[in-house]
């Protein structure tokens, strides 16, 4: 499996969707090439700080927003 | 856990959670609905509330709207990236949701029904929005040499980034960066990683297949990464 090949399999193999036999052929060509690893690594980190960057405390809602909708829907 | 009622007629029930284990299961009595704010602590509707709601009670709509408008408000900021649009796009979901509350069947979290509703109304602003020129994401996306290996050599940053995420600055500056990314990418992106939407849910809202979901979230998370690299890079290194 070259670089190419495994990135086509990078994101099925990141979800736990490969077969058992591309993942293997997969985490083969990790072993063989750190500049992979560093990417799926990276890729990794990537996802997990996407999920904490949303996690911020939700707004409060402003009051005047809840005025205008509860207007709106009495209307 | 810590059960406590408060006067909205809405019970708090905070309680830490082990990864990996649904909090549904551990949280909610049979027949309450419930809706989760993200954060681990839970919040057991009142099927009063609901049924309040439905037959057109004012105090049960300002109740519904305090309690989910704030969540839905940092969705529709993170879709529209206006204030204003924002503001509008809570309101029109709002609007939508009760006027249409006899429908809600009680078979998905509130929470859960509110939140899909403003998501198609931040997509549904976004399509009527004049398309500027976007970038392509293809600069952003890995390269290959002819021997199939590729181009750039990575350094792993990913163990000082996970140390870094916990700052306000660096999640700033990863949200400044998936803003960069066009809109296509940015919305699934979005949808997939930052609301936690199922594939199908993703693909139904987008009218696309699951499939082509999966192929523009991966590219959207590989445009990222190598927006990211540069600072994340500096941080390994320095």
């Amino acid at each position: 499996m070259t670089c190419r090949e495994a990135d086509d399999f990078l994101a099925g193999y990141f979800d736990g969707t490969l077969t058992p036999e591309i993942r293997a052929a997969f985490e083969r060509h990790l072993e063989a090439c750190a500049n992979c690893r560093a990417y799926l690594a990276t890729y990794a980190a990537t996802v997990r700080m996407t999920r904490r960057a949303s996690a911020e405390d939700p707004p409060a809602m402003p009051d005047d927003l809840i005025e205008a909708i509860v207007a709106s829907l009495l209307r | 856990m810590t059960i406590a009622s408060n006067v909205s007629g809405v019970m708090s029930v905070g309680c830490r959670i082990a990864p990996g284990v649904s909090e549904h299961f551990l949280c909610y009595p049979p027949g309450v609905m419930g809706a989760d704010d993200r954060h681990g602590k839970l919040v057991l509707e009142d099927p009063n509330l609901i049924a309040a709601i439905q037959a057109g009670d004012g105090g049960a709509f300002e109740r519904v709207v305090r309690l989910h408008g704030g969540a839905l408000l940092a969705t529709a900021r993170r879709f529209l990236r206006d204030e204003n649009d924002a503001r509008e796009a809570v309101q029109d979901a709002f609007l939508s949701a009760f006027r249409t509350c006899r429908g809600f069947q009680g078979t998905s979290h509130i929470g859960t029904w509110l939140h899909r509703i403003v998501v198609n109304a931040c997509l549904m602003r976004l399509r009527s929005r004049s398309r500027a020129e976007e970038v392509s994401i293809d600069q952003w996306l890995p390269r290959f040499k002819d021997d199939g290996h590729h181009e750039a050599v990575f350094t792993d940053w990913s163990p000082g980034a996970d140390a870094l995420i916990e700052r306000d600055e660096a999640c700033a500056h990863v949200r400044a960066c998936i803003d960069r990314l066009p809109d296509a990418y940015r919305t699934v992106l979005i949808m997939r990683d930052m609301e936690d939407m199922p594939i199908a849910d993703i693909a139904a809202a987008l009218d696309v297949s699951p499939n082509a979901v999966k192929i523009r979230i991966h590219r959207a998370r590989q445009a990222l990464r190598t927006l990211l690299d540069p600072a994340f890079i500096r941080s390994a290194t320095s």
